[in-house]
């Protein structure tokens, strides 16, 4: 048998993380390294998994299967394809990051360290989930390490309102969800929760346009679709750092994801005939959230909002249900969580010196953190969809696949990107330039190799990508063809 | 069904009840003997002989393929009497664990030889297939019940405690009793499975039929804490010494759905599409009360009393899914409640030996001052909260998945709702134990060796259940199928 690479890179973090629990409390260098050990594990694991994929034979690979609960038909069933490949290696790259970034958490370490793994296995284990109900496993794994890391390591004004509200919002969407699950399993007669044969059961036109509100806007609640968009800005708000980057990189990932996977792919009638509701959330999503962001004095909110738009694009790309915006909805997702990630590290940085977040009193942080600086501009240019980053690599084909099936809605999102580019460059300018308020003379401190680590990581993989498109687009083209296959546009 | 002659091997089919009575015999005898300083190892003389009755029970007394009634048709020897029986002993066991070192009934022989009588009675109701012995079953488990609620008698909260479970048990019990008393007059039968069968042949009107079967239920009711016959349980849980709560929130309750379920699916089957309208009623206002009502406590055992109202809810959803998946999700969704409720209230147990309180705002700092019963609690309640891998989660996926199987999709979805009020309070709790701060956050609470046995085997068993739940299903379903 080959080495179970996938189970491997699942399973990692929660070994790391009960370890972790095992140590002393007090010994933060021991359980910090350790951390960091696993995190780099898991990324090069996901890397090796990303480039031995045979692009060529394209489909499901690396897949791995044995029985779990075979009364119900429930089996372990892992393996990727171009699709869901990608974000395995996004999470790896945010757990990664997230560990460097997260090195000066000294308020029990441990229990933060433990969760902080605890929901990458549940991240990992969506991603390469093909069966139905151990989707849903990871999926509630990684939602509950959330209300602890934010209630206990977040911003103190509004974390335990932030933390409540997150989790119930997902605990509800998943649910729902779950139900639209169930019948699906006893709807099909096939007695199994197999995704692959559950996209071949057939279901009845009736059925699915019944059903994929449920399923989609379930999943799609993570996502951060309008109008289930609430609390996103607010627990990205209140996250540690590490968190937000998780959170707004990696798990609204899994919310887009998983509605794809469950809802469009198991339920395609029912996706062309939603399609329409998908389009309109999602237009709206784009512009309300730029404008909102536009508003914020809180420069980790602005953050918060723009993810809202970005991920409006994701939706977006989805509801064209072609291979152009099936295929840029693919790589938004990937230059997004990079991007998002990027963003909210350097508001983290800055935050954890200047102590405050609000861009009004902020400026001139550029002449003191000049690598802080530069990382955001570049991820702000990302955000904007400038070419030779990755945004524009997966924004145009996104807006390409749009035009041919909703030109208003292309028309009304581009506007969007315009917002983008206002509000980014106004909080560049007061962040980064300008003059430097006189009481944060002497308080900021330069960051640290870790920091610096993570943010070459980050920049780097965006504007390769953005420059060689050719290392992931064609991959994910791949994952979009057999999403295609399904809904029967290709 | 024909009643197996008597032989010497049919005792094996008792057996677990007959050494429960030497136990308790030996107790009280040891308690007699003993110097008061010797008398702190009754705990655990009590956990080890459960324990070997539990192994002994695995491997003599497993009933055969084939249901057999036995002892003049007193008693089912089926799947369904021997898997609850095992979850009686298990709950009775770690009862006894986490009494240890207890002031004022920990070291005394009587409290424990009361517990053994109550598991006694339990193993007789879930395998009673008469209606005289089915009543005995119900009394001798529920006496030695009410007078363990009321065992601190120097406490006021206890003594109401036990008062108040006794008037609620006496009162449903004679309601239940005159329900059996028409049954017979109807059929004059009083072996339930010669009753189903003459209630099948449809003699009898369907009002009647539904009078009886409610009576009947008020009975039921009772010992499971479903609404509206639940007045009784927050007071008693919150007065109780803290085990017998454990213990009644868990076992009474499993014992009660074991009647309740050869009841539903056995004798009443004729009236099906009435009594699950009826028991479907009685679900959604279990759940619904039980969880908006727990929102608003501050005192942990009356939020643990208030979610164990609830969690009768989510199993009567099994029940009123009447198949053999809904039988079966009901069972496991009892073991899962067993072993997650045990650990919630051990931590109780051992959180208030050291702080003397239940406030849950005194949990506050309880990360910092054990680690590992701030771990356990989390456990415990996201497992109630029905999060994987816990148990609970794998439970309500079953109980809802028969739910929707059955057609009951609307009951799915007020059981989802509930599930995220339920939620709500969880985390609050947890928020409280990891979030907050105390004065005394270096003050550390110590944790016995029998009490951390006993958190750590209802821990593992509550990961075991919640991810390798496959053997544990296949234990339920067999259960089932004996029911069918």
């Amino acid at each position: 048998m080959d080495f179970p690479i996938l189970t491997v890179i699942t399973l990692l973090p929660i070994g790391a993380s009960l370890l972790i629990l095992a140590y002393p409390g007090e010994r933060h260098g021991l359980i910090r390294w350790t951390a960091l050990a696993a995190a780099s594990l898991a990324l090069l694991l996901s890397l090796v998994a990303y480039l031995t994929y045979d692009q060529s034979a394209g489909g499901y690979q690396f897949v791995q299967r044995m029985p779990w609960i075979p009364q119900l038909g429930i089996s372990y069933y892992v393996g990727v394809d171009g699709m869901s490949l990608p974000l395995v290696l996004l999470t790896g790259v945010v757990i990664f990051t997230g560990v460097l970034i997260s090195w000066s958490v000294d308020d029990r370490p441990r229990e933060f360290f433990a969760f902080l793994f605890i929901l990458a296995t549940g991240v990992f284990g969506v991603f390469v989930s093909l069966d139905l109900f151990q989707l849903f496993f990871f999926y509630e794994i990684a939602v509950f390490p959330m209300y602890l890391l934010i209630a206990i390591w977040g911003w103190k004004v509004t974390r335990e309102y932030a933390a409540m509200k997150l989790t119930l919002y997902l605990f509800i969407g998943s649910v729902v969800s779950l139900v639209g699950a169930l019948a699906m399993y006893f709807t099909s007669g096939l007695g199994t929760f197999d995704m692959l044969a559950l996209e071949q059961a057939g279901f009845s036109t009736e059925f699915q346009a019944l059903w994929f509100p449920f399923v989609f806007f379930g999943f799609a609640v993570l996502g951060g679709i309008f109008p289930f968009h609430n609390w996103s800005p607010d627990g990205h708000v209140a996250a540690p750092t590490a968190v937000s980057m998780f959170h707004a990189g990696v798990l609204m990932k899994l919310g887009a994801f998983a509605a794809l996977r469950v809802g469009i792919m198991l339920l395609p009638e029912g996706a062309k005939q939603w399609a329409w509701l998908i389009l309109i959330l999602g237009t709206i999503n784009v512009i309300y959230g730029a404008f909102i962001a536009m508003v914020q004095t809180d420069f980790k909110y602005v953050i918060g909002f723009s993810s809202v738009s970005h991920m409006g694009l994701v939706m977006l790309g989805f509801a064209t249900l072609n291979l152009q915006g099936i295929t840029g909805a693919g790589l938004q997702m990937f230059s997004h969580g990079v991007m998002t990630a990027l963003f909210f590290a350097v508001v983290g940085m800055v935050y954890d010196r200047a102590h405050t977040r609000e861009i009004p009193e902020l400026g001139g942080m550029a002449r003191k953190l000049p690598l802080v600086a530069i990382a955001f501009i570049i991820g702000s240019l990302v955000s904007m969809g400038m070419p030779g980053f990755s945004g524009f690599i997966a924004e145009f084909p996104i807006f390409l696949g749009l035009w041919q099936t909703a030109p208003w809605a292309a028309i009304i999102a581009v506007l969007g990107i315009v917002i983008t580019a206002a509000y980014l460059m106004r909080v560049v300018g007061r962040v980064f330039f300008g003059e430097m308020p006189a009481k944060f003379e002497g308080h900021i401190t330069p960051i640290n190799l870790g920091d610096k680590v993570a943010l070459f990581l980050m920049s780097g993989l965006v504007v390769l990508l953005g420059v060689l498109p050719a290392v992931m687009a064609p991959m994910i083209e791949s994952g979009a063809e057999a999403v295609l296959r399904l809904v029967g546009g290709a | 069904m024909t009643i197996v002659v008597f032989t010497p091997a049919t005792i094996l089919a008792i057996l677990p009840e007959i050494l429960l009575l030497v136990l308790a015999g030996v107790l009280l005898v040891l308690d007699g003997i003993w110097r008061p300083s010797q008398r702190r190892w009754l705990g655990w003389v009590s956990a080890i002989g459960l324990a070997l009755i539990l192994g002994v029970a695995l491997v003599y007394s497993r009933p055969g393929a084939e249901p057999q009634l036995i002892f003049g048709g007193t008693l089912r020897h089926d799947w369904t009497a021997f898997a609850f029986k095992v979850l009686f002993l298990f709950a009775a066991a770690v009862t006894s664990l986490l009494s240890i070192d207890l002031k004022g009934y920990g070291d005394r022989g009587e409290y424990y030889a009361l517990l053994l009588v109550s598991v006694i009675g339990m193993n007789l109701m879930a395998g009673a297939a008469d209606l005289i012995m089915l009543y005995l079953a119900i009394e001798s488990t529920s006496i030695p019940l009410y007078v363990l609620a009321g065992f601190m008698r120097g406490r006021d909260d206890s003594a109401e405690a036990g008062i108040k479970y006794f008037l609620f048990g006496a009162l449903t019990s004679t309601v239940m009793l005159y329900g059996f008393s028409l049954l017979y007059g109807l059929t004059g039968e009083t072996n339930l499975y010669a009753l189903a069968g003459q209630l099948a042949e449809g003699s009898f009107s369907l009002p009647l039929m539904l009078a009886v079967g409610s009576l009947i239920l008020v009975g039921f009711g009772f010992k499971i804490a479903a609404v509206p016959f639940h007045f009784w349980t927050p007071d008693v849980y919150q007065g109780a010494p803290t085990p017998v709560t454990a213990f009644i929130s868990t076992a009474s309750k499993a014992a009660g759905f074991a009647v309740l379920l050869r009841f539903a699916l056995e004798v009443f089957p004729g009236v099906q599409a009435q009594w699950t309208g009826i028991v479907s009623g009685l679900a959604v206002a279990t759940m619904t009360v039980g969880n908006l009502i727990a929102l608003a406590q501050t005192d942990i055992k009356r939020l643990l009393a208030y979610s164990s109202i609830a969690h009768a809810g989510y199993v009567l959803i099994g029940v009123v899914a009447v198949s053999t998946l809904g039988a079966a999700s009901a069972v496991f969704y009892l073991v899962a409640y067993v072993f997650t409720n045990l650990v919630a209230f051990g931590v109780v147990v051992l959180f208030a030996r050291s702080a003397g309180t239940d406030q849950i705002e005194a949990y506050a700092g309880l990360s910092r001052r054990s680690p590992l019963l701030a771990l356990a609690m989390m456990v415990a309640l996201l497992s109630l909260g029905g999060m994987p891998p816990f148990a609970g989660f794998v439970a309500k996926v079953y109980v809802f998945a028969a739910a929707v199987e059955s057609g009951l999709i609307w009951l799915a979805v007020v059981g989802v709702l509930n599930a995220i009020i339920g939620l709500y309070y969880y985390l609050t709790v947890l928020k409280v134990i990891y979030l907050y701060r105390s004065e005394d956050d270096d003050n550390r609470i110590a944790v016995p060796v029998g009490s951390a046995l006993a958190l750590v085997v209802c821990s593992l068993g509550i990961i075991l259940v919640g991810t390798f739940s496959a053997p544990w299903l296949e234990w339920a379903l067999t259960t089932a199928a004996s029911l069918f």
